[in-house]
């Protein structure tokens, strides 16, 4: 088991600006679009390196996604690079015509993600952005959980031949994985294997389950922890797996639950292997005024929180 | 994905390349030919259709078939040549008249348009990139095109590349927001080969454009944002010619074509309900009647 609790946390804004940079030295087509989002996105360095293929149109969100999207069009590879909130809800039918529909090679970054902006309220938090994109077809969503996944999602994301939105971490996680775990489309990573209990989770909710297992583990309950980068495509066949394999299932996400990774995977299972699960999210509401840590803990979203129900999951589920 | 009309296709870029180097006036012969056998095949695919948008089609074929015609540098043989010129039509809705143009120059086969809006037909009410080649990017809501116009003229800046980019604009468009935080990018960066062109009819869906929400004084406008602008009949392919060269300063290029909605057929012209109206078998047959003098 991973031991998690005490150890170094990483906003994984710096591991994709390191990662763009690298890539960006091998291969000249790599540019920037951002909305005056330069220092938001940690970008300045690749600015210094690389001032003509950073462009900033401004704060301008449509334009931004649409620009990418021409950028596609005349043969570069195009990272769209804006917080979170903005660039999936300000822009999110130049995302549905222009990048998803026109099947434009833009890889959508959206910046400092879920509740990441804490006390600058919900206007600045990013919850709806997994719900709204899965409605858009042919456009995977990608939810790194560390910064070596955030690195091994750049890449990917830049030689995949689609568009893609990847969710960067802001509020500081841990590492759980490694730089030669596998990352492929639609891939998951079990990280942790027990014969009672699934967590689901993606993103920042992913090194809380590795912790709630090992409290878990304690108590003899043995709980499977599934890191799920991709909320689209899911991983069905890992999904399947835990449905039959264990009693029940819970996901994990910085999102409101109306339509994220939880909704994917219970849309999965009514459908297929009906199994007891528990979704932990952000329920249908607006935030109170809080710091991003205390908005987690606010909304039961700790460890703490995922063992509670795989506890619930464990003493009820039958197999 | 469509394919080419091969002899067509030939035969369309060997015109293009004569008419480059004829005298203004011949060019301008074959192109009204062409504008008027557009619109012909246009009116047809609308009433076969029974569905389209007549009004915006004929106010924007002199515009779309001066630009195919002549001046862009594109190849139906080759849709995805990277340093192909880029026209996109930002008022989808007038798919029919990009359609029918695309046709003429061999995109695809012309006996294709009779799918138009048929059940699974590439030839959708708003034109698809993946399905129909020469579309650059999927339009139909309005205020799309032109940021996207705006990427491609960036990237062939980037990339040293000679591809020049036309967008076409309804007027009524211009009322969304993203397509000045577009023109005010293409000012700043001063996009010298890009090219936008407004089809300025005077009306939108509804009503007229300055009764519903003013666009007067639209040169200033432009103006302001950076843009060099040039003001011309929409239907005079002798004037669109000269407003598309190439030669220019630092700055974008605003073409304002005055034009006429339902430009051809006198019933239609200048009137709002035609904007979609799809024309009765009395109407088709003035119509056609006119589109033939």
């Amino acid at each position: 088991m991973t031991q998690t609790t005490a150890a170094t946390t990483y906003d994984c804004r710096k591991a994709f600006a390191e990662e763009l940079l690298a890539l960006a030295r091998e291969d000249e087509r790599i540019v920037v679009v951002c909305n005056d989002s330069v220092g938001s996105s940690n970008l300045v360095g690749f600015r210094q390196e690389f001032p003509d293929r950073l462009i900033n149109v401004g704060i301008a969100e449509q334009d931004l996604v649409g620009v990418g999207a021409g950028l596609a069009n005349g043969g570069m590879i195009p990272f769209v690079s804006a917080a979170a909130p903005f660039l999936t809800g300000r822009a999110l039918e130049q995302i549905k015509a222009d990048v998803a529909y026109s099947r434009a090679k833009v890889v959508l970054c959206g910046q400092s993600p879920g509740m990441a902006y804490g006390e600058l309220g919900p206007t600045h938090h990013s919850i709806e952005d997994l719900s709204w994109l899965r409605a858009v077809a042919d456009l995977p969503i990608v939810v790194p959980a560390d910064p070596a996944q955030t690195r091994a999602a750049v890449r990917w994301a830049a030689y995949h031949d689609a568009p893609s939105y990847l969710r960067i971490p802001r509020f500081p996680v841990p590492e759980v994985s490694t730089p030669d775990t596998p990352f492929e489309l639609g891939r998951s990573v079990q990280l942790a294997d027990g014969d009672d209990v699934t967590v689901i989770a993606a993103g920042t909710l992913v090194s809380r389950a590795l912790d709630a297992a090992e409290q878990l583990a304690r108590d003899g309950i043995g709980v499977r922890v599934i890191n799920m980068a991709f909320i689209e495509p899911l991983d069905t066949a890992a999904v399947l797996a835990a449905a039959q394999q264990t009693r029940g299932i819970v996901t994990a996400e910085e999102a409101t639950i109306t339509g994220g990774l939880g909704a994917a995977v219970a849309t999965l299972l009514a459908t297929t292997r009906p199994r007891p699960m528990r979704i932990l999210g952000v329920p249908r509401s607006f935030a109170p005024t809080g710091s991003a840590a205390f908005l987690l803990e606010h909304f039961n979203l700790t460890a703490q929180g995922i063992a509670d129900a795989a506890r619930e999951l464990a003493a009820d589920g039958a197999r | 994905m469509l394919t080419a009309d091969l002899d067509r296709a030939r035969g369309y870029l060997s015109e293009r390349e004569r008419l480059r180097a004829a005298p203004v006036p011949d060019a301008v012969a074959t192109l009204q030919a062409l504008s008027s056998s557009v619109r012909r095949t246009d009116l047809e695919m609308v009433y076969r259709a029974k569905l389209g948008h007549i009004g915006g089609d004929f106010s924007v074929i002199d515009i779309l078939a001066t630009l195919y015609g002549v001046v862009l540098s594109v190849d139906p043989l080759h849709p995805d040549a990277p340093d192909r010129d880029r026209c996109i039509l930002s008022k989808g809705h007038t798919a029919g008249a990009l359609y029918t143009t695309l046709a003429h120059c061999g995109f695809f086969p012309m006996a294709e348009l009779e799918s138009f809006a048929q059940p699974l037909s590439p030839l959708n009410g708003h034109p698809n990139r993946t399905k129909v080649p020469g579309v650059e990017t999927n339009t139909g809501p309005l205020g799309h095109g032109f940021p996207v116009a705006v990427g491609c003229a960036l990237a062939a800046k980037l990339m040293g590349s000679p591809s020049r980019t036309f967008v076409v604009l309804g007027d009524g468009e211009l009322q969304e927001g993203s397509n000045w935080e577009a023109a005010m990018t293409a000012g700043h960066y001063g996009l010298s080969s890009l090219t936008a062109v407004v089809d300025r009819n005077g009306l939108q869906q509804g009503a007229r454009t300055e009764d519903t929400k003013q666009l007067e004084p639209l040169a200033d406008k432009w103006v302001s944002f950076g843009w060099e602008v040039r003001e011309v009949d929409g239907h005079d392919h002798a004037q669109l010619l000269d407003a598309f060269r190439a030669d220019r300063g630092d700055r974008p290029v605003c073409v304002i074509a005055h034009t006429t909605k339902g430009k051809g057929v006198s019933f239609m012209e200048d009137r709002v309900e035609w904007h979609h109206k799809v024309p009765s078998s009395d109407q088709i047959e003035a119509a056609r009647e006119e589109l033939t003098r």
